[in-house]
């Protein structure tokens, strides 16, 4: 009955509530939407870092990130790479040879990574392959197949089936060229990465700086599953002692950041919503109390213990709260629901984002875990905004305050 | 037998150092069954006796004894219960909660004292019979007029089956048809029921229809008379 009365309580001053309910609702809305576009957002970003970019697990030479040399190659690769290959735990493992190198087109030309890779071992560590929208995955192109990313392609102003021409020091130390041909450009939505790295076949480029085949300066490692990553990186660190095995937190910290800290930032923004909607609240509740006075002198007066009228007005917040929490977090998985599969479209603003290694088409995501504590932070600030309120109610003595006069 | 007992009750204001007596050693017993007035000029302490009575207030000396409870050594927090349990109230200017209908303003208090549904749901209906509110158990205070309204303030006062209502200026804000239908009905459940009233009043038709007229002047009884 003190539920009901609660509940009609707050619908003596219509006005009043809704103004509030709807400032509590937008600002749940914008709590919520800016959480599910943001959480979408980092899940792209770390998505896209660990799938495409980096892998799970690499494995180098200690000395090779240093200056990217030749000569520091794993020593036995192939066999531990097949060793790898075998354990129960690996999913897929690439082999890569590295090296650096300037790439020159009949326009300009610029510093690059070379990547030898083995097409069908690549696809099983990173799913670069299928995000070629123009041209093929090293298909189409005969002798020295290339593939780059679209940022590289538009500043070296090349298309598809371009010539390109590449210059390194090989590894008798000579400067070589030789003429590579786009079999496709590839798209991550990560302009530095696009910008930097390019792929060729390790076959060619092993003829080209003239290192046997066998040899690689990276094997990269993806895990059957991502939730062992730590114990399967700390495994494999101690079996390779004179190599050095980084998992990709080590490799890219900040995303490893992104992916520890996302969360709390999407919290710490809706506390600051909640904590001045709090205020809000408060000042509405407190009106409502106040103008009531005589009534609830009059509760106490028949009977009514403080403690139940301290818990009627506490109820009365924590409902208007949670209608406005309701409407809001509705609103909020409404739109996100509504655009999680066609994404937002941040094309405006898209060559700084994606220059970041931001896509620029975000699909917005809701997790359940979120919306829960979204849902438990709204109940906290309604039980704290009902306080001050109520004790202020409480301080009447109830022959004094039937007496008043409002 | 005495439902309320009070012996050399006083209650002391100390406004700015000038002690102020608002009630200066009252004796006084209330038999179960009785309807009386307490009567008296603006100033002469009815309110003061009423709040003491009705466990509003605390005595500065002396003692309030109901049903045998010296309720003067209760904490706040005990008298609202006891007040819960033992008292009712009517007050001037009604004080219904305007969001609940009359038939939940009567419910109300049964539901804080924790009653069942069923109980609580026949009671209201023969209260509200008994005020003469049939058929307008489902309107909210303000589809109710001045007179209907103190009645079911009534019913919601004798709800929690107290030992006695107080009634504080029940009349004061209703016009001439409607106190008389109020005293009626207040009459007949005391005739019939045996509930004990207590009014402090200004209200002439109240004070010929009690049966025991207190007259307060000063803080003091200054008469007590039984018709």
């Amino acid at each position: 009955m003190i539920t009901s009365i609660a509940w009609k309580n707050i619908w003596r001053n219509r006005m009043r509530s809704v103004i509030i309910i709807t400032a509590i609702t937008i600002g749940m809305f914008a709590g919520v939407f800016t959480s599910t576009f943001y959480k979408g957002w980092i899940n792209q970003r770390l998505e896209a870092g660990v799938e495409t970019e980096v892998s799970h697990i690499q494995i180098h030479h200690p000395d090779f990130s240093e200056n990217f040399e030749l000569k520091n190659f794993i020593p036995d690769g192939a066999i531990t790479s097949d060793e790898i290959a075998r354990m129960d735990f690996v999913n897929g493992v690439s082999p890569r040879m590295v090296v650096q190198a300037m790439v020159a087109s009949s326009e300009t030309g610029t510093g690059i990574k070379i990547l030898g890779i083995n097409p069908e071992k690549e696809k099983t560590v990173t799913n670069l392959y299928s995000k070629v929208p123009e041209g093929k995955y090293f298909e189409g192109v005969k002798r020295n197949p290339i593939l780059i990313g679209e940022k590289l392609a538009k500043k070296l102003k090349v298309k598809l089936h371009s010539k390109l021409v590449i210059t390194l020091q090989d590894s008798q130390g000579h400067l070589t060229s030789e003429a590579f041909r786009i079999c496709g450009i590839y798209k991550v939505g990560n302009g530095m990465f696009e910008e930097m790295n390019v792929f060729v076949m390790k076959s060619d480029l092993a003829r080209f700086v003239q290192l046997d085949e066998s040899i690689s300066h990276e094997i990269v490692v993806h895990l059957k599953e991502h939730g062992q990553l730590t114990p399967n990186s700390e495994m494999l660190s101690g079996k390779y002692k004179n190599q050095l095995v980084q998992s990709w937190k080590q490799m890219a910290p900040e995303l490893g950041l992104l992916n520890e800290y996302g969360s709390i930032y999407i919290y710490f923004f809706i506390i600051i919503i909640l904590l001045s909607l709090g205020f809000g609240i408060v000042n509405t509740m407190l009106m409502a109390v106040m103008e009531r006075v005589k009534e609830i002198g009059m509760l106490m007066a028949i009977g009514m213990s403080k403690f139940r009228v301290f818990w009627m007005l506490m109820l009365e917040t924590v409902l208007l709260t949670l209608t406005g929490g309701f409407f809001g977090i509705l609103l909020g998985i409404g739109v996100t629901f509504a655009t999680m599969k066609s994404g937002i479209n941040l094309s405006f603003y898209a060559e700084g984002l994606e220059d970041m290694g931001y896509s620029s088409l975000v699909f917005p995501v809701v997790e359940l875990e979120m919306v829960c504590v979204i849902v438990l932070l709204v109940l906290m600030t309604g039980l704290i905004a009902s306080v001050y309120p109520a004790r202020k109610a409480l301080k009447y003595k109830p022959a004094e305050a039937i007496r008043i006069d409002m | 037998m005495n439902v309320i007992e009070v012996n050399a009750l006083e209650k002391i204001y100390n406004d700015s150092e000038v002690k102020v007596y608002a009630l200066n050693g009252v004796d006084l017993s209330i038999e179960a069954g009785e309807f009386t007035a307490i009567v008296g000029p603006s100033g002469s302490g009815k309110t003061t006796l009423l709040n003491l009575l009705g466990g509003l207030d605390q005595p500065t000396s002396g003692q309030i004894s109901i049903g045998g409870t010296d309720i003067s050594k209760l904490s706040s927090s005990q008298l609202i219960d006891f007040r819960l349990r033992n008292i009712g109230f009517v007050f001037q200017a009604y004080n219904l909660i305007p969001v609940l209908t009359a038939k939940e303003n009567v419910e109300f208090i049964m539901h804080l004292q924790n009653r069942p549904k069923e109980e609580r749901l026949t009671r209201t209906m023969s209260l509200l019979k008994a005020v003469g509110l049939e058929g307008r158990e489902n309107s909210r205070p303000n589809k109710l007029s001045g007179g209907q309204q103190q009645r079911v303030a009534v019913a919601r006062a004798l709800a929690s089956k107290p030992k006695f209502v107080l009634a504080d200026e029940p009349t004061a804000n209703l016009d001439s048809k409607a106190t008389e239908n109020l005293l009626e009905i207040m009459e007949e459940l005391n005739r019939n029921e045996n509930i004990t009233f207590i009014f402090s009043t200004h209200d002439q038709r109240v004070v010929n229809k009690a049966r025991r007229v207190i007259t307060l002047e000063d803080g003091k009884i200054i008469s007590d008379v039984r018709k």
